[in-house]
């Protein structure tokens, strides 16, 4: 069991910003994020994507923002459960709560803040008859383990880098690799796009665009899949072990709907005249997964959003120790890890 | 201020007609935000940035709208119940000439 102060939902800004407002009043922060690395949409969606409105920043990029704050976090040594999405919560007797993700990781903690964005990246599935009946029966939206496609026919779909990379990888280990893409055009890397060409011409990967599969063959798994070609409406039926679409990924508020918080407009209502709690004291909602009159999901609203409950988060964990804000001018900023950063002490010395 | 006049057919079928300022530099997916014509979190998802479809949209009326880029282009060759009329809302400006325009907003993915 993983045991910390601030359970932290969500690894994108406003997540990392909490960890250094809440190291500030020592309170150790662990961090929980479907997505395999830290920073959020900022990461998964547009990290080349400049961001004008971070004050103090006239231009960074989404990616360069992430980096920022993980390197003025670093010294609070926040704990992470990455590629896992948070499942179930339980408030236990005393107050504190135990959260278990999809792959079964408990964290204990008293207070837990959301800072679920828009939710957890999910795979965008294809709308097609059956497609359940075959999943881990021959169709997966993810690549875990490459090996398993050792000698396999593989269909894979989509037309950005991640159907191009895996097209890529899986030519080397695969009997057969297909990629079906909607237009003949892909965007992707320059370098893939190159690759996959290459791959084409050696007859190692077998390229049907412009197509789309339409429907799904099999006793009990995946035996055949129909191509058709959306020019010609042409169908065409191949023999595949394997099919897997990559049409990226679309966020979804997920098991967090189901934790009895108030829910409107598809994110989680809050006290803004307050601490950003939710209606079940102790569990916090911060950025763009919080609804209040007059919310904007900016980044920086977040920031502030993540200060204001760290402070309460404080007050709740120790409801009789005497605390002030103190400015990191003031008072530096003094890490777990031993590091302390402050201010140089000005020199006071006559001059002859 | 200026405005034009947009219909806009929602997810259950209602149509509506509304008031869309040019001069404030919006697209017709914020358009919709505004007035609130699919629940918040089922449009916009991305911000605006082509990067998902959530605003897309069947133009309806026969009004000259602007060149795909090549994103729109990308993420609509991906998207769900793509049409031959189908745009992504957050890539159409509002300007005076888009007076008059009617869209259905294509279903929500899910």
């Amino acid at each position: 069991m993983i045991k910390t102060d601030i359970l932290i939902i969500g690894a994108g800004p406003t997540g990392l910003f909490a960890v250094f407002e809440a190291g500030l009043l020592q309170l150790k922060c662990h961090l929980i994020d479907a997505l395999p690395q830290p920073g959020g949409q900022c990461a998964e969606i547009y990290p080349k994507k400049p961001i004008y409105d971070i004050p103090g920043y006239p231009e960074v990029l989404a990616g360069e923002l992430v980096d920022n704050l993980m390197e003025q976090i670093k010294p609070f040594q926040p704990g992470f459960t990455l590629g896992e999405r948070a499942e179930t919560i339980d408030k236990l007797d005393d107050g504190t709560f135990v959260v278990t993700t999809n792959k079964g990781t408990k964290h204990h903690a008293p207070i837990v803040a959301i800072a679920g964005g828009l939710g957890s990246f999910e795979p965008r599935k294809p709308l097609l008859d059956n497609l359940e009946k075959y999943e881990d029966n021959g169709v997966a939206y993810m690549i875990k383990e490459p090996e398993i496609y050792r000698g396999k026919k593989v269909l894979i779909a989509g037309g950005g880098d991640s159907a191009l990379d895996w097209s890529i990888f899986l030519a080397e280990i695969a009997d057969e690799v297909t990629l079906v893409h909607r237009r003949n055009e892909f965007r992707g890397a320059l370098d893939s796009v190159e690759k996959v060409q290459h791959l084409k011409n050696e007859g190692k990967i077998n390229l049907m665009t412009p197509s789309e599969v339409v429907a799904l063959h099999g006793e009990k798994t995946l035996e055949k899949v129909t191509v058709k070609d959306t020019e010609t409406s042409e169908e065409k039926e191949v023999a595949v072990d394997n099919f897997i679409p990559l049409f990226g990924l679309s966020p979804k508020l997920g098991p967090i709907g189901d934790w009895g918080l108030e829910i409107e407009k598809n994110a989680i209502k809050v006290d803004n005249s307050l601490d950003y709690q939710t209606n079940i004291p102790g569990i916090y909602a911060i950025g763009d997964v919080n609804t209040y009159p007059g919310k904007l999901k900016l980044i920086l609203c977040g920031f502030h959003e993540a200060t204001l409950m760290c402070q309460s988060a404080y007050q709740r964990i120790f409801p009789d120790k005497k605390y002030v804000m103190k400015y990191t001018t003031v008072g530096g900023v003094t890490g777990f890890d031993g590091s302390k950063k402050e201010a140089p002490k000005a020199v006071v010395k006559s001059i002859d | 201020m200026s405005d034009i006049k947009i219909k806009i057919i929602d997810r259950e079928g209602v149509s509506h007609e509304v008031d869309a300022p040019t001069d404030m530099n919006m697209n017709l997916m914020e358009v919709v935000r505004s007035y609130e014509l699919a629940p918040e979190g089922t449009i916009g998802i991305c911000g605006g940035m082509a990067m998902c479809a959530s605003c897309q949209c069947y133009v309806l009326s026969d009004h000259q709208l602007p060149e795909k880029s090549d994103d729109e282009e990308a993420m609509l060759s991906e998207a769900f119940f793509v049409k031959e009329n189908s745009r992504l809302g957050c890539q159409i400006h509002m300007t005076d000439d888009l007076d008059g325009l009617e869209v259905e907003l294509a279903p929500a993915e899910d």
